[in-house]
């Protein structure tokens, strides 16, 4: 089945500099009831981001319309804590196709990478570039180059080089999915299997 | 031949198929899925018209959304009971065996694998959840996995994955007596932080492992996730080989000993290599309790939260931010600071033995008037032998409220919610901001630990009351 394609972005970028954002935050548990995957973006950082009365809160980052664009940039360790996928289902439905920080949790990693959100690591002096550039003029613009792992801070001008391994880098830029691939190998599959026993 | 870790020797032995400069295609000996992160697989398989690979190789629970009591009634909410009855409806078209709820087999996921002996060494174990990690305690690479990864092992009882990079952390010498695993747990996330062990797989080493029973094994396992390892493993050896004898699921006769041979084979060799080695020592181990809102910033129960100019600058706004949430001063002390509930239960801890801690710590007294303690057995299992033992009379003389088996105050997703800005001391896994419930506010320690705060009605050091 195909997914969300990646390949090159120009965007402005919203900025949560806090450490440690676990996936409670981003999606917390009350919401996991859901049985789709459809609609969590609405309930992205839903407890910093309205009050007991379903208020927005002004101060939150989603709530301030100053910020905007495809890219969330967030301090380092982004996505620890549970597995629950339902995290990156809310960060791309909310229309973030783009993380930025200078640490990723493992499997919130995979999971972003499974839904067509790229994960971008930098270094702690490059995010804290882009924190800047982002403070200077919320209009800052960054241009993702997924072919050429590069990501360019428009307003200083830095390309700054980005890993992916190059089978999700292939996955992403076509739309390919994991398991379009297991199926493509069940005879392996079956052939291990025989071979175990 | 090259010396190799015991996570090599396991992973080795389940690649399928190695995709140049990518993931490994490894082969999933064991999947476990409960009715949170399921319901979407299951409609993703539907969509390409495919049905379960290896039925046999899925075993099912509900535990994350069931509420804790009237278990034998249709559940109140109608989301919940919806998702749960989702489950069923999955795993009957499917041909998986389920343990739902009034099952004798129901509880929480990791609970359950162990005890029935589906949790054995060199598999590789996955579920929907991040505390799959606690499966590696018998000496298996058992990691959690997100919805579409559950999908994939639903279609093809494979997952993609890269090989992570390997860390031991050995823990030498006797610990102290009233520390327990969780503090060991606790002691190591917070020496290396909420992150210090993303990328890894942990294997924990030392005499200090090798000492624990299985249960403390599987405590230690459990939380390696909170450090931000993918897993965490212990070599098996005879407390492994004794506790899996006679599980319903474990091997039997002639394939007992075949499965043990080659158990036996199960350590890393001398001269392994791994990518990060840590060592600590166990008389530097005390009781310990978490002040903010990740499980890495922990302290001895006795010590003082860190001041504010002993944290790293780029880290303060973190820090100060975790201080108001949780409604603490930096620098000041924890113990004496009042407590509102108590919560003995989840995959952490859970199990009996640490039912059978609480009770010795509170036979003859009484919890405090200003504390309520809920008491969550892991399992249906766990709730029986409870019963038998007399551990629940005990509980229930002391003033503490017994709930049905299910995952409940830890991650909150039923009623058993923590109120806004009221303080729990938990034997669970997170201190999130909101994981108790919206608001809630929590302190993370040990059954024991957990034990003397519902009696004091305050933080207290378990060692001196």
């Amino acid at each position: 089945m195909a997914l969300n394609k990646i390949s090159t972005l120009r965007t402005t970028a919203v900025p949560l500099p806090i450490e440690n954002v676990d996936t409670d935050q981003i999606i917390p548990a009350r919401f996991l009831k859901a049985t789709t995957r459809e609609g969590f973006g609405k309930n992205l950082f839903r407890d910093w981001r309205y009050d007991n009365n379903d208020q927005p809160i002004q101060d939150f980052v989603l709530n301030n319309p100053t910020y905007s664009g495809e890219i969330l940039v967030a301090g380092k360790n982004f996505g620890c804590g549970s597995s629950r996928e339902h995290a990156a289902w809310a960060i791309e439905d909310y229309g973030f196709k783009v993380v930025i920080s200078s640490f990723f949790a493992d499997i919130f990693k995979s999971n972003a990478l499974n839904n067509g959100v790229l994960p971008i690591t930098v270094s702690e002096a490059v995010l804290q570039t882009i924190f800047t550039a982002i403070e200077n003029n919320p209009k800052a613009t960054f241009f993702v180059d997924l072919p050429n792992q590069t990501l360019l801070i428009e307003a200083t001008g830095e390309a700054v080089p980005f890993e992916i391994n190059p089978y999700k880098k292939e996955c992403l830029i076509n739309g390919y999915d994991d398991i379009d691939y297991l199926l493509s190998i069940k005879s392996k599959i079956e052939a291990f299997e025989a071979a175990k026993v | 031949m090259t010396a190799k870790t015991l996570f090599d020797k396991i992973w080795d032995t389940h690649v399928v198929n190695q995709i140049e400069g990518g993931p490994s295609v490894l082969y999933i000996d064991r999947h476990l899925i409960h009715e949170v992160t399921s319901p979407q697989a299951f409609s993703g398989l539907e969509k390409r018209q495919l049905s379960v690979f290896r039925p046999e190789r899925t075993v099912a629970t509900a535990d994350h959304n069931v509420p804790t009591i009237n278990q034998h009634l249709p559940i109140d909410d109608e989301l919940s009971r919806f998702q749960v009855n989702k489950l069923t409806e999955n795993c009957e078209r499917h041909g998986i065996t389920l343990y739902g709820l009034n099952h004798p087999y129901q509880g929480i996921v990791h609970v359950i694998g162990p005890q029935l002996g589906l949790t054995q060494p060199g598999m590789t174990i996955v579920c929907g959840d991040s505390h799959t990690s606690t499966h590696g305690a018998f000496g298996s690479i058992a990691f959690g996995i997100g919805t579409s990864e559950v999908e994939m092992v639903l279609a093809t009882q494979c997952i993609l994955q890269l090989k992570p990079k390997k860390m031991r952390i050995t823990v030498n010498g006797q610990l102290q007596e009233n520390v327990t695993p969780k503090d060991v747990i606790l002691y190591i996330i917070s020496q290396i932080s909420a992150s210090g062990a993303t990328g890894y797989f942990v294997e924990y080493a030392g005499e200090v492992f090798r000492n624990m029973t299985m249960e403390g094994r599987m405590t230690v396992c459990n939380m390696s996730i909170e450090m931000g390892a993918r897993g965490g493993l212990i070599a098996p050896d005879e407390t492994t080989f004794d506790y899996l004898k006679g599980k319903e699921f474990a091997p039997h006769g002639k394939d007992w000993d075949k499965a043990l041979s080659y158990w036996q084979t199960l350590y890393s060799d001398e001269d392994a290599q791994f990518d990060h080695e840590i060592t600590f020592y166990a008389s530097d181990i005390e009781p310990m309790i978490t002040y903010g809102t990740n499980p890495g910033m922990g302290i001895k129960i006795t010590g003082s939260i860190p001041r504010l100019a002993d944290i790293e600058e780029k880290e303060r706004l973190s820090f100060s931010k975790s201080m108001q949430y949780m409604g603490f001063e930096n620098g000041e002390r924890i113990i004496g600071k009042p407590v509102d509930y108590v919560f003995i239960g989840s995959c952490t801890n859970g199990r009996i033995e640490d039912l059978r801690a609480v009770a010795a710590y509170v036979k003859g007294k009484k919890k405090a008037d200003n504390i309520t303690a809920w008491i969550v057995p892991g399992s249906k299992q766990v709730e029986k032998q409870a019963i038998e033992e007399g551990i629940v009379e005990v509980l229930e003389a002391a003033g503490f409220k017994m709930r049905q088996p299910g995952c409940s105050a830890c991650l909150a997703m039923n009623d058993d919610k923590i109120p806004k800005g009221k303080y729990a001391v938990s034997t669970s896994n997170r201190n999130f901001e909101g994981r108790q419930g919206p608001g809630a506010r929590t302190m993370l320690a040990s059954p024991l630990t957990a034990a003397a705060v519902a009696v004091a009605g305050k933080i207290v050091d378990p060692r001196t009351v």
